[in-house]
């Protein structure tokens, strides 16, 4: 049974159309990415999906239960890492998470979890008195205190640093590796290539694009970017490099059949005794497909 | 381990909560506790603490009206201003939004904040009892404690449901205060909390008939009164504050939201929250 079905999902907050006719299939075990600009409908999407908002229309199952109905059984097996909530500021990192993981029937250990998001020596702090990205992490560790099946996980990056995120993405990897089910939203592409198995584009409240972070827009199968120093000599070169080069001096071509071309260009060059500097065959990245897409609907 | 996941030791859970947060906010802590105090030590400065002496009667003095009256107003504040001021921030701060996301019964959120105001407001009336014992000779009759008990516990929850009303009303948790305020102080002042007016406008007695208030006050003053000797049993009183206790937590049941507002000024501040650590 997958985790999480949803099928011709509407919300509409007076005229806007937040999310027009959404169909998802999540499947358990599965990290899933959400990916769209601002406004685009992933919070609405997700928030319906935790139970935290109504919809208009469509129907959604998740684990096997309607979220609209607040179901406490659904809420024992779900975590939910809020996108910009504070935390309870008066308490000690310890004491919420044992407040919280007292609603859970198995909870994680409490030390456990600290030592997970790596708080350990915060344990007994005053919330109050953390830095925002500290904060951040207790976010993650009410997500997953309750030792729940599937995650949601809205923006768990914001705002952190490097290292920061790097440590996070090692939390996502253990937990997908536990067997957990995630649901991502994230506006960093590298955060979804790094993490997901599968990933959604939503804009204007409809999803415009699915597949593998590698497949996603016809990334695997489009046109490939070739790209290298011009020499001094282009006389005879082949017709398709035959290009003005950048003020980089680059020569950069988009090509469909980067074996043949390549060929061509490698064999002119070994011909003439010439050594093409930084030459580079790069696929477009994930962000490069995300704002094609985005672009094209309209809503970047 | 008793009960982990039970509504009874979630409810217990929570109060801790509760009472734990509200210890620790030393301002919440000064208003509702010594704030009131304050006016005990103010009027027995005003009036003196003189005993009077009536025939057939035991000498006593004029705090013995006054300090169960603050000690009504200070109960009444610790569960309508701190449940309404507390409430209105916890859901603008996405707090409430955290609770309702985790598998915690509303009935346990809900009882966790009224037991804990209840508790504050004890400890407040309690308070302002013993100083009047100690230092104003205010005494009260073994015989009357039950009455004075069922008072206590029926003004607490009727402000209690009121001040889950007013979180559930107030716009923003900014405001909240405010409207605590403006709502709570004139009605004191209606209600013989600082000065009983001997003969008071008609409107202003009726103000103060038709809120809970002043029943709160005066059926609490009857369990100390020294001119009486009856039980200080005020039915009509009790009735008057279960009714608006109720109408309160009816008012809330309607229209209590989890979420921030969508248009409300008071977001969390992000600006914490993006500082890398």
């Amino acid at each position: 049974m997958a985790a999480i079905e949803v099928r011709g999902l509407v919300k509409h907050y007076g005229a806007v159309r937040a999310v027009d006719g959404i169909d998802l299939t999540i499947e358990a075990g599965e990290v899933f990415a959400l990916l769209g600009p601002n406004g685009a409908g992933k919070t609405t999407t997700v928030e319906i999906l935790e139970g935290h908002r109504d919809r208009d229309a469509g129907e959604v199952t998740v684990l096997g239960f309607d979220p609209a109905e607040g179901d406490r059984d659904l809420r024992e097996r779900i975590g939910i890492v809020l996108q910009s909530t504070s935390v309870i500021p008066e308490l000690s990192v310890r004491e919420i998470l044992d407040l919280f993981g007292g609603m859970y029937p198995r909870p994680r250990q409490t030390d456990e979890v600290i030592e997970i998001v790596g708080l350990t020596d915060k344990a007994d702090a005053r919330i109050k008195t953390l830095s925002g990205g500290q904060v951040r992490r207790i976010d993650l560790a009410l997500g997953i205190v309750g030792d729940p099946d599937l995650i949601f996980l809205d923006e768990p990056t914001t705002g952190f640093d490097p290292s920061a995120r790097r440590n996070s993405w090692s939390l996502i990897h253990n937990l997908r590796f536990l067997g957990k089910t995630i649901l991502l939203t994230t506006h960093y592409m590298d955060e979804a290539q790094n993490l997901a198995d599968r990933v959604a584009v939503i804009a204007g409240g409809v999803i415009v694009a699915e597949g593998t972070p590698d497949t996603l827009g016809g990334r695997a199968t489009g046109s490939v970017r070739v790209s290298f120093l011009r020499p001094a000599d282009v006389s005879g070169i082949p017709g398709v490099f035959a290009v003005d080069p950048g003020r980089d001096g680059l020569v950069a071509v988009e090509i469909d059949n980067p074996t043949v071309a390549l060929h061509d260009l490698t064999e002119w060059a070994l011909g003439r005794g010439i050594e093409l500097e930084r030459l580079a065959v790069t696929r477009p990245s994930l962000e490069d497909v995300y704002l094609s897409i985005t672009r094209d609907t309209g809503n970047g | 381990m008793v009960d982990r996941s039970g509504l009874l030791g979630l409810s217990w859970r929570q109060m801790r909560y509760e009472s734990k947060s509200f210890w620790r906010t030393p301002i919440a802590a000064f208003f509702t506790i010594f704030f009131p105090l304050m006016f005990l030590l103010l009027f027995a400065a005003l009036f003196g603490d003189e005993l009077i002496e009536i025939p057939g009667r035991s000498p006593f003095s004029v705090a013995q009206f006054y300090a169960p009256a603050l000690a009504a107003f200070a109960a009444g504040s610790a569960t309508y201003t701190n449940i309404g001021v507390s409430t209105a921030f916890a859901r603008d701060q996405g707090i409430l939004k955290r609770f309702r996301g985790a598998p915690l019964p509303v009935p346990a959120y809900m009882i966790g904040k009224i037991s804990s105001s209840v508790w504050i407001a004890f400890v407040a009336s309690a308070l302002m009892l013993t100083v009047g014992a100690l230092f104003y000779d205010v005494s009260l009759a073994p015989e009357r404690l039950p009455a004075a008990l069922i008072t206590f516990l029926l003004g607490a929850g009727c402000f209690a449901g009121l001040g889950l009303a007013l979180g559930a009303l107030a716009p923003t948790g900014e405001g909240s205060p405010a409207i605590a305020n403006a709502t709570y102080l004139p009605l004191a002042f209606a209600s013989e909390v600082f000065i009983a007016v001997g003969d008071p406008p008609t409107w202003l007695k009726v103000i103060g008939d038709v809120f809970p208030l002043k029943h709160f006050v005066n059926a609490f003053q009857d369990a100390f009164n020294p001119l009486t000797d009856d039980l200080a049993l005020r039915p009509f009183d009790w009735a008057v504050m279960a009714g608006w206790g109720l109408f309160g937590a009816l008012i809330a049941w309607r229209f209590f939201a989890w979420q921030p507002r969508e248009t409300g000024a008071a977001k969390p501040r992000r600006g914490r929250r993006q500082a890398a650590d």
